[in-house]
């Protein structure tokens, strides 16, 4: 009997939260999924589908989703100490040991994986992509993660050395190798005519100038026709070549010279190590700045620019080469994307470039290296898994694009992701360098008034 | 001189849209310290919400204004309602968690909250642009001359009056009522106002209602002023409105009103008279040039660095 009250008093709360919660759901849901407009072609323009089934299964999802969130939640109850503290595998990979085991696994496994009887032009175009995003990841990680400065124009840069090439070896024929250091020295020269003017500025300041740039610069690369071809783009960039072999079936090519069987499939693998090799190249030298006196100075202008500026360095200095820095791995990963393409245009400089970007630095835990590696794998894979949602077709019907929920997902994900561990996945944004623990401020305490 | 006086009228109706937006932004930044980057595609939803409303009372561009005005009335009520609803949902979901949090993940939560929106929308109300007729049209003609003529119609009047109106109210509320008071309690020192019995969490989640009921009115206005929406409106009107509570001074409600009239005034009389690919830049290029110069914009206080 008192058995029963008591599940009774247990079960009532969470089902008044959960009718409340699709209460909320169906009004959030009604202009969206319940009602759409929809062209008629006639005069008048538009006319109102209802779709009820849709708007009742989405507030069913909702209903369900806090009940189970609800109970989820109360067995957690007593462990609640234990989530503030970083799981084991988070724990794990952001120590140096297990990161030096792990990192060498993983260049062995980048190393064979062209030549893997599974790896075909799909899988390898998929591998290229991660590892310029990698890269990319590397790069920003300078800026964001190590300086602490946040930079949501971060794709600027990488169109910047995109641009540079397509326009070097067009307009003066110069090859890859010749474009690579001058795409990416232009983009650290971008790099610091940004953080001249933003030197000043911080926190969220600086996040809204640096997304305000990288919109300057896509507007300027889609309005001055004459110089980037507008939105059309630049086309036929040259491809690199194997030291001046082209992929071709001439008989100067590079499969006649190796005495290979031509295959379109040479192309592919070189490029995947070009940007292996490049994603290397990236990994070693951020690897060596962080322990150089300017990575030290980085990480303690990211900890506290005043005591920072007291202790007598120099933050102009130490932003500037920041952000140069960050920007030239931007430029050599974008020069590599215009060859790998053979094409450009400002379509692929948009601003969720610079959100994928952020958020693999961010999921990556910051400051990590390998965190980089392995959320720019969820995250690009992940995206790419979504494409083939192909199923959903039948549910909702021929007209369903599961490419738009891709980004539905995707944009869901980063929120999910940032509150499920909002330090990412791999926790090491502590200072490499302390004296005692950092006081730990978590949100409960907030909410009880004992910050 | 015709063309300018035009020019004018165009901008600072633009510029009213804008600021109704920027006063979302300066309220929550100033109350909690972050970008609501989500803000703008709640404009977009607050848009949407409108247009849906507005075909199911099935008015169109009716002779009688007074009729078309208390019917819209009705409509931007329903938005900001349904607007409203969602500005608290976002901040209860994706904020209110990571409060106290490092400073950097609200902010990258509320960048995903406007990936979510707008694919959200474009999901569910399609990629199409959403074209609507003319509800309000006519106006006066001011000035003429042989080949221009200056006009000002109702629906701009409507817009400019309209802003002003939902200002002065804001205006009064922050500065007269209780809530109001809780407000700049919470946003000058918010651990002492939980100590003084403020309840935060409830201040906080007011303030982002208001802001999204604001921004569904601009929403309103700004599908009966272009006449045609889509699921990305909201993404550079949103870095807009920015840039206009930047301007004007964060924090400052009537600096975001004034910072709103000042990028319209500069995006219009940028297309009329330079370049109309351009205008954006030249707005985001304000942006930078406020912050470097003027880091407390117009009517802001200076911040004071804390050690």
């Amino acid at each position: 009997m008192s058995q029963n009250d008591q599940s009774i008093s247990k079960v009532l709360p969470i089902l008044k939260r959960s009718v409340v919660a699709t209460f909320i759901a169906f009004f959030l849901f009604l202009p969206t999924l319940g009602i759409k407009t929809a062209a008629s072609g006639g005069v008048d323009g538009l006319f109102l589908q209802y779709r009820w089934p849709l708007l009742a299964i989405g507030c069913g999802l909702v209903f369900f989703g806090r009940i189970a969130y609800e109970l989820m939640s109360s067995n957690k109850e007593g462990k609640q100490q234990k989530q503030a503290a970083p799981s084991a595998l988070a724990r794990a990979l952001g120590s140096s040991k297990v990161a030096k085991a792990v990192a060498p696994l993983l260049l062995v496994f980048g190393l064979i994986f062209p030549f893997l009887p599974s790896s075909d032009r799909y899988i390898l175009d998929l591998g290229i992509l991660i590892i310029t995003y990698v890269m990319l990841g590397w790069g920003l990680q300078i800026v964001v993660g190590l300086a602490g400065l946040l930079d949501l124009g971060y794709v600027a840069f990488y169109a910047v050395g995109a641009y540079s090439y397509a326009l070097l070896s067009i307009h003066f024929g110069f090859g890859f190798w010749m474009c690579l250091p001058l795409a990416g020295l232009l983009a650290a020269t971008w790099g610091v005519v940004l953080g001249f003017p933003v030197l000043r500025l911080r926190g969220d300041y600086l996040a809204i100038v640096t997304l305000a740039f990288g919109e300057i610069i896509r507007v300027v690369l889609l309005n001055w026709r004459s110089f980037t071809g507008g939105s059309n783009g630049l086309s036929s960039i040259p491809r690199p070549s194997f030291f001046g072999l082209p992929f071709n079936q001439e008989p100067g090519g590079f499969a006649a010279t190796f005495g290979l069987e031509y295959s379109s499939l040479q192309r592919i693998i070189f490029l995947y190590f070009l940007i292996l090799a490049l994603a290397i190249f990236t990994y070693f030298v951020t690897g060596r700045l962080r322990r150089l006196p300017i990575g030290r100075a980085w990480e303690a202008l990211r900890e506290d620019e005043i005591a920072c500026r007291s202790l007598g360095i120099n933050t102009v200095n130490t932003k500037l080469s920041a952000f140069a820095i960050g920007a030239m791995f931007g430029g050599f990963a974008g020069s590599f994307f215009a060859a790998k393409q053979a094409f450009v245009s400002p379509e692929s400089f948009n601003f969720m470039e610079s959100a994928t970007i952020l958020a693999i630095v961010v999921l990556g835990g910051m400051s990590s290296q390998l965190g980089v590696v392995f959320s720019a794998i969820a995250m690009v894979g992940g995206v790419e898994l979504l494409r083939q949602l192909q199923f959903l077709k039948v549910i909702f019907g021929a007209d369903f694009d599961p490419s738009q929920l891709r980004l539905l997902l995707f944009g869901l994900a980063m929120v999910l992701m940032m509150l499920w561990r909002p330090r990412g996945l791999v926790s090491t944004r502590t200072p490499t360098v302390f004296l005692k623990d950092k006081k730990t401020v978590s949100a409960a305490m907030i909410s009880q008034g004992r910050g | 001189m015709h063309y300018f006086l035009q020019q004018l009228i165009n901008g600072i109706t633009l510029g009213s849209i804008y600021g109704l937006i920027a006063i979302g932004y300066t309220m929550v930044y100033g109350i909690i310290g972050m970008i609501n980057f989500a803000h703008g595609d709640v404009f977009m939803v607050g848009s949407f919400v409108s247009l849906i409303t507005i075909i199911i009372f099935g008015i169109t561009g009716t002779s009688n204004v007074f009729l078309g005005i208390g019917v819209l009335v009705l409509v931007a009520a329903i938005s900001m309602v349904i607007a409203g609803i969602y500005g608290w949902t976002i901040e209860r979901l994706a904020y209110r968690p990571l409060r106290g949090s490092f400073r950097l993940a609200p902010l990258i939560t509320a960048i995903g909250v406007s990936i979510f929106l707008q694919n959200f929308v474009q999901a569910t109300q399609g990629a199409r642009v959403k074209p609507l007729q003319a509800i309000i049209s006519g106006g006066f003609t001011l000035l003429s001359s042989d080949d221009f003529v200056v006009r000002i119609t109702y629906m701009q009047i409507l817009i400019v009056v309209l802003t002003f109106l939902l200002m002065a109210g804001f205006t009064y509320l922050i500065s007269k009522t209780s809530l109001g008071r809780a407000q700049r309690a919470c946003e000058q020192d918010m651990k002492m106002a939980m100590l003084l019995g403020i309840d935060v969490n409830t201040t906080i989640s007011t303030t982002f209602v208001i802001g999204a009921a604001l921004a569904a009115v601009a929403g309103l206005m700004y599908l009966l002023y272009y006449g045609v929406i889509d699921f990305y409106i909201g993404f550079s009107a949103g870095i807009k409105a920015f840039t206009a509570a930047v301007l004007g001074g964060v924090g400052s409600l009537p600096g975001a009103m004034l910072g709103g009239l000042v990028i319209g005034l500069i995006e219009v009389f940028f297309a009329a008279y330079f370049s109309s690919e351009y205008k954006d830049v030249a707005a985001f290029s304000m942006l930078i040039v406020v912050l470097i110069f003027m880091p407390q914009g117009l009517l802001g206080r200076p911040e004071i660095e804390k050690v």
